[in-house]
């Protein structure tokens, strides 16, 4: 059985529950269930319709939850009849679902989580594997972000920044645990960019196929980090960079820029290059400074530093990286670089350790202290 | 089974008998130190001894209550503070001396000139809940 297959299917049989007049909390409780039944039931027995099938099954839990609710209450007015579903176009369910589990009024660690799995039907054990907490941690995370959104009408619109924000972290988290986490944002991307027009939905789609071409060669055998000037570009994925250039390239022709596209656009021109001399870091520096009009993000000035040292020299690096703030993360590895490209090895070599210190990423630190060492080694 | 506590020191353990720091190592010492801790916990999970390992940035702050309404009181980081973690293994093992001997083996890692560290790891038995049967 396909899992992936099968939790396509979440939000559309979410949204129908919801539609029936299921409140979202109780709802997502119930296809929880039906996902679960699935597995269970569906490779002895696979039925014809999968979609229909999850219906029905998450529609009686959802039934049997409530009158089990309604008894402890000692109530009687059971919804018993099942209604019929309403108009139902099963991209407008998901688009809404997308829309209420990035939420402003979540925290990110709730939106992603809640994204996770009541868009993406991961279950919570699963979800918690992949951000490295006990699962009923994250149990009590979903609950209470299902409660945050509970009185959220489920088809106010929302903004699609919102959504994609979410998407971008969940793609950031990288892997852990035995769920691809960078797989399941592109796959929950493409999901939202099949039934949403919108050019950042596609240049954030873009930006994350080019960055996902690269991760064969971003790790060594040992699982040491190798920047992006030493990696191996015979195993960058190119089935993967010529997608996403291509959905990049549509997404600029409509000319309504905004910060996904301009970094898809810089993913892309480093995809371009066959080997790292042949990168145009002219055309890089400029996509930054379109970055920077976008985004007052203090690491795109960064990046665009190391850029300006390629294509202007390490000296014009420096210049611009001494009007950035010294105390930003990255700063003093940024310095580090640039005057290792200038020559001046010492000074390189400490101010890698300094950075080494600093780095709140084990596998960045680690690869820090190595530069370090390089240089040490070379002196 | 009984849980002890690894811990490894920034600052606090006496010297090890190898004490370069690791920027002054070649970074084929660096791998070969890398790939010994890495070995270490990847033994220790097939074993089923294995629970936890963390590293911790060397910088953070002291923080405490500061009467009702009031935010709380940080400072620091403080340079005269003795004692510094810099991670920590949890471990599950039947013995004590069996976590003797595992925290031995952890502070054999190589390192400069690919010899052993030596380094001091402090070795801290967690509190135990009562047991069921008592008499």
């Amino acid at each position: 059985m396909d899992d992936v297959l099968l939790r396509s299917l979440t939000p559309e049989v979410l949204g129908v529950l919801v539609r029936r007049g299921a409140d979202f909390a109780a709802a997502e409780d119930a296809v929880q269930d039906a996902l679960v039944e699935a597995v269970r039931a569906w490779p002895a027995d696979p039925p014809r319709d999968p979609k229909g099938w999850l219906i029905t099954v998450a529609w009686r839990r959802f039934l049997d939850a409530t009158r089990a609710d309604a008894a402890r209450r000692r109530r009687e007015d059971v919804v018993d009849e099942e209604p019929a579903p309403g108009p139902v176009t099963g991209v407008d369910d998901t688009l809404r679902l997308y829309f209420l589990c990035a939420h402003p009024s979540l925290t990110p660690s709730s939106a992603v989580a809640l994204t996770l799995r009541a868009v993406g039907g991961l279950t919570t054990r699963q979800i918690a594997q992949a951000y490295l907490v006990p699962e009923a941690t994250m149990a009590q995370r979903i609950s209470r972000a299902k409660r945050t959104v509970s009185g959220v009408r489920f088809d106010s619109p929302g903004d699609v920044a919102t959504v994609l924000r979410v998407l971008y972290l969940v793609f950031n988290e990288g892997y852990s645990g035995d769920v691809d986490l960078a797989a399941e944002a592109i796959r929950l991307t493409r999901q939202l960019a099949a039934g949403i027009d919108h050019p950042e939905v596609a240049g954030l789609l873009a930006l994350m196929l080019l960055h996902h071409a690269r991760r064969a060669a971003r790790t060594a055998a040992d699982g040491s980090l190798v920047p992006l000037a030493e990696q191996d570009r015979d195993r960058w994925d190119t089935a993967l960079i010529a997608e996403g250039v291509g959905i990049l390239q549509a997404a600029l022709a409509r000319d309504r820029l905004g910060e996904f596209q301009a970094q898809a656009a810089i993913a892309a021109l480093h995809a371009d290059a066959r080997t790292a001399a042949e990168t145009d870091w002219v055309q890089i520096v400029e996509w930054y400074d379109e970055l920077a009009r976008l985004t007052d993000s203090p690491v795109v000035q960064l990046n665009r530093a190391v850029a300006v040292g390629e294509a202007d020299g390490p000296r014009a690096g420096l210049a611009a990286l001494a009007e950035l703030d010294e105390t930003l993360p990255r700063h003093t590895a940024v310095a580090a670089y640039l005057h290792e490209r200038d020559g001046d090895l010492a000074t390189a070599a400490r101010l890698y350790a300094e950075a080494a210190r600093r780095s709140s990423d084990a596998a960045e630190r680690d690869h820090l202290v190595r530069q370090a060492a390089r240089l040490n080694a070379r002196r | 089974m009984a849980k002890y506590l690894l811990l490894k020191h920034y600052r606090g353990a006496p010297t090890p008998v190898n004490d370069v720091p690791m920027e002054k190592w070649t970074p084929e010492e660096i791998s070969a130190h890398m790939q010994y801790m890495h070995d270490f916990a990847a033994r220790l999970e097939n074993t089923g001894e294995f629970v936890d390992g963390q590293a911790l940035a060397p910088e953070g702050s002291w923080v405490r209550y500061d009467g009702e309404g009031r935010p709380p009181v940080t400072d620091g980081p403080f340079a005269e503070t003795k004692d510094l973690i810099a991670g920590w293994m949890v471990i599950d093992v039947d013995s004590h001396e069996r976590a003797l001997e595992l925290a031995g083996e952890l502070s054999a890692a190589p390192g400069a000139g690919g010899k052993p560290i030596h380094e001091w790891l402090e070795v801290r038995p967690f509190l135990t809940a009562p047991p069921t049967i008592t008499d």
